[in-house]
Order: structure tokens, then C-alpha cells, then sequence
């Protein structure tokens, strides 16, 4: 029952507290931290969640519910090339469904999940505007349109 | 007052602005069902989200139904809480609340007790056309702490529980987690409760509608430990319990049931049944002796002497400080909790006075209290890994065991505690209510410090059921400032003042229940109804007027016990066995320093 204490990088620490400063630590800024912390990190460890609380004076339970509430907060790394499978109205109805399929086999990937080298991770979401390109998927900051299952294995090829 | 008229299922009614439909319909005797919303009016406590949609009613020229509980009657308002679109309305929320919640109501620990249950018998649920679909009902694992069972598969997401632990007690253990059929209440990164800092004060059980959240339950051991002949069974009952048990078995709130529970517990087989009452007294030697000193060597001169002293009967208060003010940890009075001093003693004085070894002695509590569970499983209040209490079992199991020993309490002729830790004064009866423990201690403070007979045992001024309470009692001539806080909120209040510099207090009693021991989550489920509460105030007061001896110091076992046993209070011997000490608990995120 002794204290608990969780240690973290130095520059790390330093960096989340800069961030919570300068949202003057005010608890009804949570959401810009935690998204700030997240570019950061690329995603929000537990040892972030309790540096966050203790700043901002708020339990870190309510940290961890609002991380979990929404999609775009994740608590796993990102890879170094993050997938997203547009998953919005006019993608799907193009087929976006088989196309996150075949990212799943290519990779052996569940959505929310990071490659084991570290490599790749899959998620979805809800349009990028682009639905012109339908179905659509990004890979990291570049945009593939017009795709189908057959393509899939070529666009990682690229990355590896 | 400002007021409004409106009509209510066709009869007219005024109110006080700002009242709510629900409130205003249940003035008129409407019961309108409810189900997220909880209220204990007086003690500044409520839940109103307005989420469950149980409550709806039809209000004429609104497009929707309105939830009654959150929404203001407004002047010439119409309300319809009957009519056919609000009644099909909440049958199907409750329907789709049912969907996800599991339907093993046999096998669950509220069952009879469950107000999802009575909602379903109320609505006549036979079936539900949300069954059997596609859904996913959430899968989390159950949690076993020492207090407090977590079932979140049957969490309706009232969010009571987070209001109290938020709100009410300001620990920050619980909020909502996830979204969608996932959605629960839990702790951060759900991690088992152990590792949060939850004081196991239990107030969540207390609200928990359904059985998401119950008591760890050891009836079933008091039973076995009962039926061993090589074990010799002793029951110490906390003061709040006999103003409460009654309860249980269809009594007015607040009857005092003492000699009808002691016999209970005779009737059950304990070998021998005793007070905490007793060891409460004992506290207060303690815990008064050590007020004394302090204040002794504050007034000659020590600026450095740790006040004002806080009580440490209250085990979630301890939790609490230990988790949210650890470099306060000097302040708290080291006395333990009466419980853990019963403890101590049972299997010290009296094991040698009856001949019995600790390990074939097993010590039992009925406490109001969820979080006593958890303070007798605390490794410094074990001798080679024996407990001194090993099980604490609250009001509702005891009422449990009474049911399912065939006994039938109304009926039972009165008896009395056995001797020699069965004697006790009022003083140790008021340790069941916020300000009691403090009246205890200035009962006896008084006439130590000046040698003196109380002019008046009642100290009016430090009763009642408001958080902060304060009074200055004039010890002939030296002005003792006591504080009060109940609920933890209250002394996070008073301990961030202590912290600024702003406290001019002596000494502050704290309890963590709103209410103290009375409303602890042990007690019978008061279900929102807070005139429970106040009757079992009341009661308490009552017990200990009919108490012939009303001071601590003046109890006669209590002074037999330091002749013969202890020696002077806070002396050797009352230090090793009488007195504790506390740990820093708190989470902190620092610099890594192996890693850079």
C-alpha cells in the first residue's frame, strides 16, 4: 500500500506539462491537451493520462473516460505509416467494407491494432471529403482513391 | 415565493418556481417511475442527469416527451404522465435498458432488492422484443475488492455511483468510461479498484440501483466459523447498526433495536457478544488523551505540535487522506478506528482472560460500514498474518444471517451484552453520527482539563447534519474551536484551509458518509429517502440519553482495563496495541531517472 509512483522520460514529461500550461491548466481544456499530447506521443499512454490529471487537478478516471469515449484518442501506438479506411456514406456504398478487408488480411491486422515491427496501424473513419474518389483510404498523409482489394497489397509494398 | 400553476394529469396544483414535474406530481401522490435519478433532500445530494428516459411524461405543446425529473413546471403547464404515448414511451426504455442487462435476477445479490426488478414487475415485462437480436452485451469481468464487488455487466449507467464518488465524496475513483453497449462506469484504464484511489466508503453501493455494485459477503464464513468447535467466536456491533437493523425487518426507521440484536447474535451462537460501544469509550481515552497533549504543548509554547488533531475512527476517511493529503499524515489523532481496537484487545486481554490462543479465536464486527471490511484486511492490524478482526460483515448481512438462521427478530425477547467489553456509556453510542465522536471526546476533555463535573453532558452546538459545522466550547476559560465535516468533500474543504493557513480549529472530527456511521453503505438502502437518515439521527441521540453512564472515562470496564492491563492512556502498552500510523498513497508521475 505504498505510494505509486510511475516514471516517464524526462523530455516527455517536461513536454506534456509545457502543453498543460499552456491551456493554463484549466480542466475544461482537456480535450485540446489530450489532442496536443497525441500529436506528441502519436497516441495516449496511461503514464500521459495521470501526468494530464495531476496537472489539470482532475481524477485521472475522468482523463481515461474521456479517451475511451472518443474514437480519434487511442491508447496504442500509431505506426510509422498509419492506415485509415474511410468507412463515411459514399465510401461505403463503393465498397470500402472490402477494401479495409483486404488491409486487414494484407497486414493480419484487427482495426485499432499496431503491426508488431512497429510498421503499420489500421483504423477507420468517417470521410476525408474526398468521396469524388470513393472508396478511399489514406496512408499517412497521402490520400488513395478509386481503390479496390486487388490494389491493396501493392500500396503496402510501397511502405515496406 | 415565487409560484406557478400547472395541471397535472387533470388536476390543478401550485408550486415553487423551479420545481421539477416529478417533484411537483409527487406532492399530488403521482409516482412517477424513475430509475437514474436519486435525491437525499437535506443532505445536499442528487443525481439528475436525465439519461434514462424512465420518466418521461407528455406535456402539451411539446413536440417530445419530457423527462419529469430534470424539466421546471412552467405556469399553465399540462401534464399528462399517464396517457398511452408516455406509458409506451417507458416501456420501451425500459425495454432497451433490459436488452442489455443480464436476466440471471435468481442468482443476483439485490435480487428483491433490484429497482431495475421492480421497474419490470411494474411495467408487467413478460417479454422483450429487443431480446435475442444482434446486440452486444457488454463482456467485463467481475471485480472482488475487500469492500466492493464491481458486476459491470449489470451497470445500467445510471451514474449515481460516479455523482457519489465525484460529487459527494470527491475521490475521483469512478467515471464513465467508453460509449456505446461498452459504456460502465469503472476506474481509470479499468484498473481493479485497488489500484485507484477509492477509499471503499461504499457510498456507491449505497445508490447502485441494480447489482452492478454490492458488499463482499462473508456471511457464509461466519456461519462455518460459528459451527467450528475448536474456534471460539466473538461479535463486537458498531453504535449505528442498532438504530438501523430494525429496519430490515419491517420496523419504523429509527426504533432502537439493541437488546433484540444482541440476542440475534446470541440466538446465532456466537460465543460471546460485545459492544463496540465499549472499544468507542476506549477511543475516546485514547484519542482525548492524545487532544490533551497536543494542546498542552501548543499552549505552553510549541508552535511546531501537529493541530488541529483529526479523528480517525472514519476508515475511508483514512483512505482518503492517505491518497489526497499524505503530507498531511502527521495531523489525524494515530488512535485506531474503535473496530480495530476491539480487535486488538479481543485477541490480546481477553484471549489471555478466557485462555484461548488468537488463531482459535475469530473475531467478527457487524459495522455500517463498507470500508471496514477493507480496514481489517490492513497488514499492520495483523500479529504473523492473523487479523485482529477477521471479518467485518455489515448491517444488511447480519440481517441476512438472521433470516437464514430461522430467527424471528420482532419476537425476540431482549438481552444483553456479555462482559467485560460489552459496558458502555452514551458517549460511545454517538460515535454513530457526525459530531458524536467530537461530543465524546469534549465530554471527557472537559473534566480532565479541569477537573471538574460538566455543567451539561448535551452539546447542542456540535449537532446536526449540515457538512461544516463549528462550534467554540469554553473549557473554563480555554476556548476549544472544533470543527465538523461530513461527506469527504467537506474535509477536502476543511483540509485545503488547513493547508492555506486559514484553519483556527483544535480539533476536527470527520466522517466520510453523509450523515456519519448512520448512513454508512453497510446500513439497510434508504433508497433516496433521507427522512431515514434523520430518524436514525435522532435515535441515536435517544440511545444515548437512555444511557445510565454518558461519559467515556466514567465507564467502569474501561477503568478496570488500564488498572489491570493497559496502564495510563497512551501509554506503552496502548501504543502497541491502541494506536497506528499512516502512509503516503498517493499516484505520481515522475522523471524517469535510469532512462533519462
Amino acid at each position: 500500500m505504498d505510494k505509486i509512483i510511475i516514471k516517464m522520460k524526462k523530455e516527455v514529461r517536461e513536454k506534456i506539462i509545457e502543453i498543460c500550461n499552456k491551456f493554463n491548466n484549466q480542466p475544461g481544456e482537456l480535450i485540446n491537451v489530450l489532442h496536443q499530447t497525441q500529436d506528441y506521443l502519436g497516441y495516449l499512454p496511461a503514464e500521459a493520462q495521470e501526468l494530464i490529471a495531476e496537472c489539470l487537478h482532475i481524477p485521472t478516471a475522468k482523463v481515461y473516460g474521456v479517451v475511451s469515449f472518443y474514437a480519434f484518442f487511442t491508447m496504442t501506438p500509431k505506426g510509422k505509416h498509419p492506415i485509415s479506411v474511410c468507412l463515411g456514406t459514399a465510401c461505403y456504398v463503393r465498397g470500402a467494407e472490402k477494401v479495409l478487408d483486404a488491409f486487414k488480411k494484407e497486414l493480419n491486422l484487427e482495426v485499432g491494432q499496431t503491426t508488431e515491427d512497429g510498421e503499420f496501424s489500421l483504423t477507420c473513419l468517417r470521410c476525408v471529403g474526398a468521396c469524388g474518389l470513393a472508396p478511399v483510404a489514406m496512408v499517412g498523409d497521402k490520400v488513395y482513391g478509386r481503390l479496390a482489394p486487388d490494389m491493396i497489397k501493392g500500396i503496402v509494398a510501397e511502405y515496406k | 415565493m415565487d409560484t406557478v400553476k400547472l395541471t397535472i394529469d387533470n388536476r390543478e396544483v401550485e408550486v415553487p418556481k423551479g420545481t421539477t414535474i416529478l417533484k411537483a406530481a409527487q406532492s399530488m401522490g403521482i409516482d412517477i417511475p424513475t430509475l437514474c435519478h436519486f435525491e437525499l433532500e437535506g443532505l445536499d445530494i442528487h443525481n439528475r442527469p436525465g439519461g434514462c428516459r424512465i420518466c418521461v411524461v407528455e406535456v402539451e405543446k411539446r413536440r417530445n416527451l419530457a423527462p419529469a425529473c430534470v424539466t421546471e413546471c412552467m405556469e399553465g403547464m399540462v401534464v399528462k404522465t399517464n396517457s398511452i404515448r408516455a406509458i409506451n414511451a417507458r416501456k420501451t426504455v425500459l425495454e432497451l435498458i433490459l436488452s442489455d442487462h443480464p436476466a440471471d435476477c435468481l442468482q443476483c445479490a439485490k435480487n428483491g432488492r433490484c429497482e431495475l426488478q421492480d421497474l419490470a414487475a411494474r411495467f408487467g415485462i413478460r417479454e422483450n422484443p429487443y431480446m435475442g437480436g444482434n446486440h452486444v452485451q457488454s463482456q467485463y469481468q467481475v471485480e472482488v475488492s475487500p469492500s466492493i464487488i464491481r458486476d459491470m455487466n449489470k451497470c445500467v449507467m445510471c451514474r449515481r455511483c460516479e455523482t457519489m464518488c465525484n460529487e459527494l465524496q470527491t475521490v475521483g475513483a469512478l467515471s464513465a468510461i467508453e460509449r456505446g453497449f461498452p459504456a460502465v462506469v469503472s476506474t481509470a484504464f479499468n484498473q481493479h479498484l485497488d489500484h485507484s484511489p477509492c477509499t471503499f466508503c461504499g457510498q456507491c453501493v449505497a445508490v447502485c440501483p441494480v447489482g452492478a455494485l454490492t458488499e463482499v459477503d462473508h456471511t457464509s464464513k461466519i456461519i462455518r466459523a460459528i459451527a467450528d468447535p475448536t474456534k471460539k467466536t466473538v461479535v463486537q456491533v458498531a453504535p449505528a447498526v442498532r438504530v438501523a437493523l430494525g429496519e430490515e425487518f419491517g420496523m419504523e426507521p429509527g426504533t432502537i433495536v439493541t437488546g433484540k440484536l444482541t440476542a440475534a447474535l446470541k440466538a446465532l451462537g456466537f460465543d460471546y457478544v460485545f459492544d463496540t460501544d465499549w472499544s468507542a469509550d476506549l477511543t475516546i481515552m485514547e484519542e482525548g488523551t492524545e487532544l490533551i497533549g497536543r494542546l498542552t504543548r501548543y499552549l505552553n509554547g510549541d508552535k511546531d505540535v501537529a493541530l488541529p488533531i483529526l479523528t480517525s475512527c472514519c476508515p475511508a476517511w483514512v483512505n482518503f487522506f492517505e491518497h489526497q493529503f499524505p503530507e498531511m499524515r502527521a495531523l489525524p489523532s494515530t488512535a485506531k478506528s474503535p473496530q480495530q481496537m476491539f480487535g486488538a484487545i479481543a485477541k490480546s486481554y481477553f484471549a489471555e482472560k478466557i485462555n484461548c490462543k488468537r488463531e482459535d479465536m475469530v473475531s467478527v464486527s457487524v459495522m455500517p460500514c463498507l470500508a471496514k471490511k477493507y480496514e481489517c484486511s490492513r497488514d499492520e492490524f495483523k500479529v504473523n498474518g492473523n487479523p485482529d478482526v477477521d471479518y467485518s460483515i455489515s448491517t444488511r448481512e447480519l440481517a441476512r444471517l438472521i433470516k437464514l438462521a430461522n430467527i424471528d427478530f420482532a419476537s425476540l425477547p431482549e438481552a444483553e451484552f456479555d462482559s467485560p467489553l460489552g459496558e458502555s456509556t452514551g458517549a460511545g453510542v454517538i460515535f454513530g453520527t457526525t459530531g458524536g465522536v467530537i461530543e465524546a471526546a469534549v465530554r471527557t476533555a472537559y473534566e480532565v482539563i479541569t477537573k471538574k463535573p460538566l455543567p451539561k453532558i448535551d452539546f447542542e452546538e456540535l449537532r446536526g447534519l449540515e457538512g461544516v459545522r463549528s462550534a467554540t466550547i469554553d473549557v473554563d476559560g480555554l476556548k476549544l474551536n472544533i470543527g465538523i465535516a461530513h461527506g469527504l468533500r467537506n474535509a477536502r474543504k476543511l483540509l485545503e484551509d488547513i493547508k492555506a493557513g486559514k484553519c483556527q480549529f483544535h480539533a476536527i472530527e470527520i466522517m466520510a458518509c453523509p450523515g456519519g456511521c448512520i448512513d454508512g453503505a453497510g446500513q439497510p438502502l434508504h433508497h433516496g429517502n433521507s427522512d431515514i437518515i434523520k430518524a436514525r439521527w435522532e435515535a441515536i441521540y435517544r440511545a444515548d440519553k437512555e444511557m445510565p453512564i454518558r461519559k467515556s472515562h466514567e465507564n467502569p470496564s474501561i477503568q478496570a482495563i488500564y488498572k489491570e492491563y493497559l496502564g495510563e492512556p497512551c501509554g506503552h502498552k496502548s501504543h502497541e496495541l491502541l494506536h497506528t500510523h499512516y502512509f503516503d498513497r498517493q499516484t505520481t508521475v515522475e522523471v524517469d531517472v535510469d532512462k533519462k
